[in-house]
């Protein structure tokens, strides 16, 4: 299958779309806590580094099949994800905000002085085991598994907490307990998609899951339309795609991400697909003429 | 034996004191108003029966169960519905799935069986979807099913707290201010409902209302607050004849 797909794409385009592919997983991951919760998490480089290193790591040193070692380093990021979360989301307000970016940075730091991590240099060599198919399916069952949950009295249940927390426990909904599985969800999904990351680049360093890393994948989300799916997928897309068309211009890229942010921001403040629901579409199609019989 | 017990309730905020050694007793099966100036400590009881605030003093059992030692969600599973008296409703959530939140607080079925789409949590969803358009439609909101709640109006939006707090499937309902900023005949038709959904469902309503009309026209059992205190309790017709309930709420000739 996979030799069939690089001998019938372009080795570049193939590329885009395997990291597309990649950033869907992440993105999907943040969008449940921050998307779906409301709970602001900037810190999802971190989890995404605790799984590329994890899955470097256990591909360098041990013969464990690829699958155990995503798992294992998707474990790893979401074990750290319960660890802050319990502190920070019994807490009302913006401190998840503040405590992800600190934890974001402790990780990098942390790896920056990693003996096994290869320090600044990062680790080179990590076998390529991350294929189009393997990153097609993960992403397939992330998302079906996303819908599932989302449409579910427990999906909306998780909205609620962003709508209104009190309504929320006044409706028995156990908004603690419920914040901090869906961080660690989410940061499940940033370490899997961290080590798929890891696996498809042969090369990680430190330097690449730093702040910016974290407001690309944070983007995504807003751009797409917070809590929504499509959306989010949608806003992948468009913030993996665009950079390419941007190399022209190299070093002014974040300019335009930044105007792109604040035109959107003015005329879609709920994000391209955030107040798009399909019962509203479905409802300005015109209705099927109902033949009438004649009598 | 009463649903709802409060005995020597407290409740400071900083050096105020909303609430002064608060007894009250409500009887299964009744509409219970309580009524009193603005400030008077109404809604402090509704945040403290739903577990919101914890009393400084006192206890409070609901069917024997000390509420003071649970938290919110689980004395709403208990069967403690809620009205807000500013709305709170889910904006951004279809009226349909406001009160799917609901059924999720008393839902059997764990996050893993739902993600996967089990037979149970399928049968479960059907169940929920069943009833809760029942609700819907007991509280003629049943064409607003998939509309977002902020589209609907103001005493829509305000039916609609009545039906999630119903979702709950509640022994208890707790009515914050039901009728405030409604018209004359949209308070009648609210009376009829509360009164049909405490018959039909077996419920135990409480109720906490300013307009006077309502309130001697529903509800069975009547406590006056003023500063924090109960002046008065008793039926609608010894209140409206409590001179101390005349001389600082009522006013003459009511």
């Amino acid at each position: 299958m996979d030799a069939f797909i690089t001998q019938q794409i372009d080795a570049y385009y193939l590329r885009i779309i395997i990291i597309i592919g990649i950033n869907i997983i992440l993105a999907l991951g943040l969008n449940l806590t921050t998307g779906v919760t409301g709970q602001l998490s900037m810190g999802h480089a971190g989890f995404m580094s605790l799984g590329a290193y994890t899955a470097a790591i256990l591909s360098l040193h041990t013969t464990l099949p690829f699958v155990v070692v995503l798992i294992a380093g998707a474990m790893a990021a979401a074990l750290f994800g319960i660890i802050i979360g319990i502190p920070s989301l019994r807490l009302e307000g913006d401190y998840l905000a503040i405590v992800t970016i600190g934890f974001a940075e402790i990780v990098r730091v942390f790896f920056l002085n990693f003996e096994l991590g290869g320090k600044a240099v990062g680790l080179a060599g990590i076998p390529q085991q991350t294929t189009f198919s393997i990153v097609f399916l993960i992403m397939m069952v992330v998302i079906f598994l996303n819908i599932t949950l989302l449409n579910s009295h427990t999906g909306k249940a998780l909205y609620s907490i962003r709508e209104n927390e009190i309504a929320a426990q006044a409706c028995g909904v156990n908004t603690t307990q419920l914040k901090i599985l869906c961080f660690a969800m989410g940061a499940f999904l940033g370490g899997l998609g961290g080590g798929l990351y890891a696996s498809y680049m042969y090369y990680i360093s430190p330097g690449e899951f730093g702040f910016m890393k974290s407001i690309e994948i944070l983007n995504m989300v807003v751009l797409g339309g917070m809590g929504s799916i499509p959306g989010t997928i949608l806003g992948v897309i468009i913030l993996t795609i665009a950079p390419e068309f941007l190399r022209v211009v190299a070093d002014y890229r974040l300019l335009f991400y930044g105007a792109m942010l604040v035109i959107l921001m003015i005329f879609r403040p709920n994000g391209l697909m955030g107040d798009i629901r399909w019962y509203d579409i479905k409802k300005r199609l015109p209705k099927k003429e109902v033949k009438k019989c004649q009598s | 034996m009463p649903i709802l017990k409060l005995s020597d309730i407290s409740m400071e905020f900083g050096g105020l004191r909303a609430l002064d050694s608060v007894d009250l007793s409500i009887e299964e099966h009744q509409i219970y108003g309580i009524i009193g100036p603005n400030g008077a400590g109404k809604t402090t009881i509704f945040n403290i029966i739903t577990g919101i605030y914890k009393p400084v003093k006192g206890n409070l059992f609901f069917k024997d169960i000390n509420l003071k030692n649970y938290p919110p969600y689980k004395i709403a599973r208990m069967g403690i519905g809620r009205t807000f008296q500013n709305i709170r409703l889910f904006q951004k959530l279809s009226v349909i799935d406001n009160l799917r939140v609901s059924a999720h607080g008393i839902s059997k079925v764990n996050i893993i069986a739902n993600m996967l789409g089990f037979p149970n949590s399928r049968r479960e969803e059907k169940q929920i979807m069943l009833k809760s358009g029942q609700l819907l439609e007991m509280l003629g909101l049943y064409e607003k099913g998939m509309e977002l709640a902020d589209s609907l109006s103001y005493g829509e939006q305000r039916r609609l707290e009545i039906a999630r707090a119903l979702a709950l499937e509640p022994a208890l309902l707790l009515l914050d201010e039901p009728a405030a900023g409604m018209n004359a005949s949209e308070k009648i038709e609210l009376i009829d409902t509360i009164k049909s959904i405490r018959d039909n469902m077996n419920l135990t309503i409480l109720l906490v209302e300013h307009d006077m009309s309502l309130v001697m026209n529903i509800c069975e059992s009547i406590a006056v607050l003023d500063y924090g205190r109960k002046i008065a309790d008793g039926d609608p017709a010894s209140i409206r004849n409590d001179e101390k309930v005349i001389s600082s709420y009522l006013g003459m000739g009511a």
